[in-house]
């Protein structure tokens, strides 16, 4: 009887350790950028279903996370919503992994407050000056008396370290509430009369109570809406950024099947339906040199992607 | 087979030894490990600018980066203190309440309930911080939000009052029945005899209880992270965000570059929440010893 239960004990360890070493072979560990955690894991949901046998793993952690977890060889794509470091490149290479970038969506990075704020328009420069901590008060800015209060992300974000390199040009103010992730900022917001925050434009989408602000360089050259698709897309929209992923070496196998099923048409309209934008030409020619595709800008690579799926069955 | 029964006692005799080895292997290597990593952080930041400069900036890439602790410091105690503020007086009541006056009945459900509060995860409580405590607070105060320092204390009392309840009762119940007979016998009331002499001979094993609640406290990381709206700006009142040391090194542990003086500096902060720690559960360790030998 105990002999029977040790044994059939075994047996079940070692199926379960054949199934893990089964699903490590085929598991794509993808992490990293809060921004894009959404869109991705909607990405590799379509795409699993369609192939089956795939399996994604999609977790989020902020994109410093995301590019630390490549450098460290612990993930196959880190998603991140800024450029990688020069810093971070040197530490990748001094660990044999070779960062290679494609860019998947575009994000108008918004500026959003509480939907009883009379603000409804800043200027990149005031911006600044309200997240470096200079402007206190909302009525220094033409608004009601209240004390400004700043919401960002932590600084594991990647939108964090864009914020602050891109538009701020400068350092957080120390008042800055660091907030978990775009949601928590967008929900902060609705309750927070006073507030001001920044997430990527696929929250803001749907979002009830909050207010997405019009934002120019300089008052002269107008002030765009980051919902408006072709401000962002010709980049009118002052604070657009695209939103990358990163990879050791050009990839191989199953991940760059899912990023070509990222980049094609279908997924380039999941990313669209999610709120963000798809990529422009510039972007696509980018990501057809990284991933050794030849071919014309603006070709679908929805047939490459259906050709090579083929093939490979 | 005198021998054979000999040979056993010992073997499990030496097995419990290496048990209660490891546990202080696992201490001394965990504090050796803090001190090794934190050590280096010392070149290039001063002990002084560490523990007394409130600003915290590790990654300033427009100024040069700083490293102080101070705001963090005084953001973990305020958090921590609050939540004793609040959870001292509820956890006696109610330990009070459970030993002298509930029935067995009510003792029977309201025990295994306060043993389910302190099972609940952390992340959970965080979370009811952040839909409910948080705008409970800013409605009550008239604030914009409600990611405060006292939403943290909050939250930390409820997961404090476990330990502190249990922990008080059982010390309310080991007061020497004699202690209360002789009292009620001399005329005074239940609840005479409950403040004058119950809680007053039980009080050494109430102050460890509330000592070990606030050690956890302190230590406690995702109610905070979440719930306190994480700001490094100094705190002045209960009402400001505030981001305690924990939160820190749960934000910037998971990218700072290693071999970094940033990554350094985070060891360095959690040697001071160790060294914290450890102080607060010497204090409760003192006064439970003292309470025995009281009692005894």
């Amino acid at each position: 009887m105990n002999r029977l239960r040790v044994i059939t004990i075994a047996v079940l360890l070692m199926f379960l350790c054949i199934g893990l070493c089964m699903a490590e072979d085929k598991m794509i560990q993808i992490k990293g950028s809060d921004t894009l955690i959404n869109v991705v894991q909607k990405l590799a949901e379509i795409y699993m279903a369609q192939k089956p046998g795939a399996n994604i793993s999609v977790t989020g952690g902020g994109s410093g996370t995301g590019v630390a977890a490549l450098v460290n060889n612990k993930c196959d794509i880190a998603n991140s919503s800024r450029s990688i470091k020069s810093s971070e490149v040197e530490q990748a290479n001094n660990k044999g992994i070779d960062p290679k970038r494609v860019v998947v969506a575009i994000d108008g990075l918004s500026i959003i407050v509480n939907a009883a704020n009379p603000i409804d328009k800043l200027t990149v420069d005031q911006i600044g000056k309200i997240y470096r901590g200079e402007v206190k008060n909302w009525n220094e800015l033409g608004g009601a008396d209240s004390p400004v209060s700043l919401y960002g992300r932590q600084s594991n974000s990647g939108t964090y370290d864009f914020m602050k390199e891109v538009v701020m040009k400068g350092e957080y103010s120390s008042s800055l509430k660091s907030m978990n992730g775009n949601a928590q900022i967008v929900e902060a917001i609705k309750q927070d009369a006073s507030g001001i925050g920044y997430v990527g434009v696929g929250y803001v989408k749907d979002a009830t109570g909050i207010k997405v602000l019009n934002v120019a360089v300089t008052p002269g050259m107008g002030y765009f809406s980051p919902l408006n698709e072709m401000d962002v897309k010709n980049g009118h929209y002052p604070i657009t950024r695209p939103l990358n992923q990163y990879m050791n070496g050009v990839p191989k196998g199953m991940a760059r099947d899912f990023i070509i099923f990222e980049l094609s048409k279908e997924g380039q309209d999941i990313v669209e339906k999610e709120g963000f934008f798809a990529v422009p030409a510039e972007y696509q020619r980018y990501n057809n040199d990284t991933l050794g595709i030849k071919g014309e800008v603006g070709e679908s690579p929805v047939a490459k992607y259906s050709a090579q799926g083929r093939d490979g069955n | 087979m005198g021998k054979h029964n000999n040979l056993k006692e010992n073997f499990i005799h030496g097995l419990f030894f290496l048990n209660g080895l490891l546990v202080v292997v696992l201490l001394v290597g965990i504090f050796a490990l803090l001190v090794a990593k934190s050590v280096p952080a010392f070149k290039d930041i001063s002990i002084r600018e560490f523990l007394f400069s409130a600003s915290w900036n590790p990654t300033a890439t427009f100024v040069s980066p700083s490293y102080g602790i101070k705001s963090m410091l005084v953001s973990t105690l305020f958090v921590s203190i609050g939540a004793l503020v609040i959870a001292i007086p509820i956890g006696i009541g109610s330990a009070a309440y459970l030993s002298d006056v509930a029935d067995r009945r009510t003792r029977e459900i309201v025990k295994p309930v306060i043993e389910i509060l302190a099972g609940i995860p952390s992340v959970v409580i965080g979370f009811l911080g952040i839909v409910l405590v948080g705008p409970m607070i800013a409605r009550i105060f008239h604030i914009p939000n409600g990611l405060n320092a006292l939403n943290g204390s909050i939250l930390l009392a409820v997961m404090a009052l476990p330990t502190i309840i249990s922990m008080s009762e059982d010390a309310l119940n080991s007061v020497p029945k004699s202690f209360e007979e002789a009292s009620l016998a001399l005329g005074a009331t239940k609840w005479q005899t409950l403040i004058s002499i119950k809680i007053p001979a039980a009080l050494s094993g109430i102050i460890a209880a509330s000592m070990l609640g606030m050690g956890r406290a302190i230590g406690e990381t995702m109610t905070v992270l979440m719930a306190t709206g994480c700001a490094i700006a100094m705190p002045k009142s209960f009402l400001q965000s505030v981001q305690t040391m924990t939160s820190t090194i749960a934000i910037e542990l998971g990218e700072v570059p290693y071999d970094t003086t940033h990554y350094y500096a985070l060891f360095g902060i959690g040697l001071v929440l160790f060294i914290i720690t450890f102080v607060v559960n010497m204090i409760a360790d003192i006064a439970l010893h003292r309470y025995q030998r009281v009692i005894k």
